[in-house]
């Protein structure tokens, strides 16, 4: 895994509809956030990685030129890193990378998207080709719609069971957001509210659907030298895995979903984690769709295929539960895409070094973060722990 | 964040393509065309490719056998889509629709219809995984993936 490395300090937005701001003051806003948390300056650092969705959601290509003042990335290595939905963990990643390598001590990562400025699933269509894939794709609700039916039909789980599942996710992870001071959505909902809420992309219907967010997110990677310089609680990175797909939708199983499986897989090695159920106290999981959280948590190891919403409606990965997941509201109340795999990385990070405020799962040691990219393509996961 | 108070700017970005489609997507549309289904086999692991491949993603081998493949074949997934979006290729409601084809070895993205899709309760009557499904074909045909209508239930 190349030398230790760890996150020393995060910086969020205020996540919402901000056009209060323009693109690059809201990116200035993360990073503001994460100098005055650690006490860095720009000076100190080595290079710097950021990262949005396709260049058609900002409506302005290389939003790293555009933003190298606002990141203070002038004279400094810089790089982008685009995955579309998994795009804030690959920007983790990428600064991982460096840090483990030698090549940098102090790495600012920043990930950014201004939703409400562009058309997210116009944006997300155009991931498809125009020759054949793009007439019939309806956007990300499509793609994640075929995949519940699928999941659910694979074992036979009865729709009312998965329905009231959903639900539940939808109605914990509302009430979650409450507690986090950067989230989006805050609002009530309860469970009839979610079932009979308009359809969307059937059986998605709108309160099983992320919002449209504005807001940015800024993490500083540092070597194992550089937290004992600078002294600071860290969150070491422990474990990192990545997998993509092959292009067409129709050409793999998404129901054992391999680039979930084998991402997780990858990163558990590293972390020395058997039993993720036990040994993980948090998951920040990436969860746009509320029926694809629990697609997840299988392909994840949380519990066993086809078992997901009986855990679920038990309250196991609820914030009282055996593991919390998305103890900040997550993706579901928030949803910045090129900010939000990051958001997931600063979470873990928060909660590992016990800073997560009203949201803290007590005592977390072990976090997951993960973000999920494309046509159902890509996966990403990031495992950060209080030692070393 | 009262967003009323600042000003925004509207703006908009229009760039032409011309997309070449390679010999193996030009003859998979010129079936098409002549109400054909056409994919490609890999001689290494044995799967029918649809649509046709140049080469098969797994084994990484030219695939140059060509199969006409059944217009006949089984209903994977299906998603009801009703929403719209800015430059939406497809007017919703429409079936967004995962077809394995009869004789090949991949999931054919492509519509449901034949019925009335304005009433969901209506819809989901009709519709259910698993079931028989066959192609209808447009009168119109350009060479081009919506010459397939769409698929209808046996
Ligand atoms: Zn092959």
């Amino acid at each position: 895994m190349g030398r230790p490395v760890a996150i020393i300090g995060v910086g969020q937005t205020k996540h919402g509809r901000r056009m209060d701001v323009s693109y690059p003051d809201l990116v200035r806003e993360a990073v503001v956030a994460v100098f005055n948390e650690t006490g860095l300056t720009p000076n100190d650092i080595d290079g710097v990685v950021s990262g949005t969705m396709p260049s058609m959601m900002e409506g302005i290509a290389l939003t790293h030129f555009y933003f190298a003042d606002a990141m203070q990335a002038a004279g400094k290595p810089i790089m982008k890193t685009e995955t579309c939905g998994s795009t804030g963990v690959s920007i983790a990643h990428t600064a991982y990378y460096w840090v483990a390598s030698g090549m940098a001590d102090l790495v600012l990562a920043v990930g950014h998207e201004k939703m409400n400025e562009g058309n997210s699933q116009a944006t997300m269509t155009t991931v498809a080709e125009p020759f054949y894939q793009r007439y019939f794709i309806s956007g990300a609700p499509g793609v994640f719609s075929m995949q519940s039916q699928m999941w659910m039909d694979r074992y036979n789980i009865p729709e009312e069971k998965i329905r009231d599942a959903a639900a539940f996710i939808s109605v914990t992870h509302h009430d979650d957001a409450f507690d986090n001071p950067y989230a989006h959505i805050k609002m009530k909902v309860t469970m009839d509210e979610v079932k009979n809420a308009r359809i969307i992309t059937y059986p998605v219907r709108l309160l099983d659907v992320c919002p449209n967010s504005d807001g940015a997110c800024a993490v500083i990677f540092a070597s194992k030298d550089m937290v004992k310089k600078l002294g600071r609680k860290p969150a070491w990175v422990k474990g990192v895995g990545y997998r993509g797909e092959e292009y067409f939708f129709g050409d793999s199983d998404k129901v054992v979903w391999e680039s979930a499986i084998q991402a997780a897989k990858q990163a558990y090695d590293q972390a020395g984690i058997k039993d993720p159920r036990k040994e993980l106290d948090v998951a920040e999981v990436y969860n746009p769709f509320t029926f694809q959280e629990m697609l997840f948590y299988e392909c994840f190891g949380f519990c066993e295929p086809g078992e997901s919403p009986d855990m679920v409606l038990k309250g196991t990965f609820t914030r009282k539960g055996e593991l919390p997941c998305d103890p900040s509201g997550g993706t579901l109340c928030t949803n910045p895409i090129g900010a939000t795999g990051l958001i997931r990385v600063a979470e873990a990070a928060l909660q590992v070094m016990g800073k997560a405020g009203d949201h803290q799962v007590p005592k977390a040691k072990l976090a997951l973060s993960h973000a999920m990219g494309g046509v159902d393509q890509f996966n990403g996961i990031m495992i950060l722990g209080s030692k070393l | 964040m009262e967003a009323k108070e600042y000003k925004t700017i509207k703006t908009e970005i229009r760039l032409p393509y011309e997309l070449a489609y390679g010999a193996t997507w030009t003859r998979f549309f010129e079936g098409l065309k002549n109400k054909t289904i056409f994919g490609t086999k890999c001689t290494k692991c044995g799967r029918i490719l649809v649509p046709a491949r140049s080469f098969c993603p797994r084994c990484f081998v030219d695939t140059d056998e060509w199969v006409e493949v059944s217009q006949v074949g089984t209903l994977i997934a299906w998603c009801y889509t009703n929403y719209k979006y800015f430059g939406m290729p497809t007017e919703p409601p429409f079936i967004g629709s995962l077809i394995r084809l009869n004789g090949t070895d991949v999931n054919f993205l492509h519509l449901m219809g034949g019925f009335d899709l304005n009433n969901f309760d209506e819809v989901k009557k009709i519709i259910k995984s698993g079931m028989k499904v066959e192609a209808v074909w447009s009168d119109d045909r350009k060479g081009h993936i919506m010459d397939i209508k769409y698929f209808r239930p046996l």
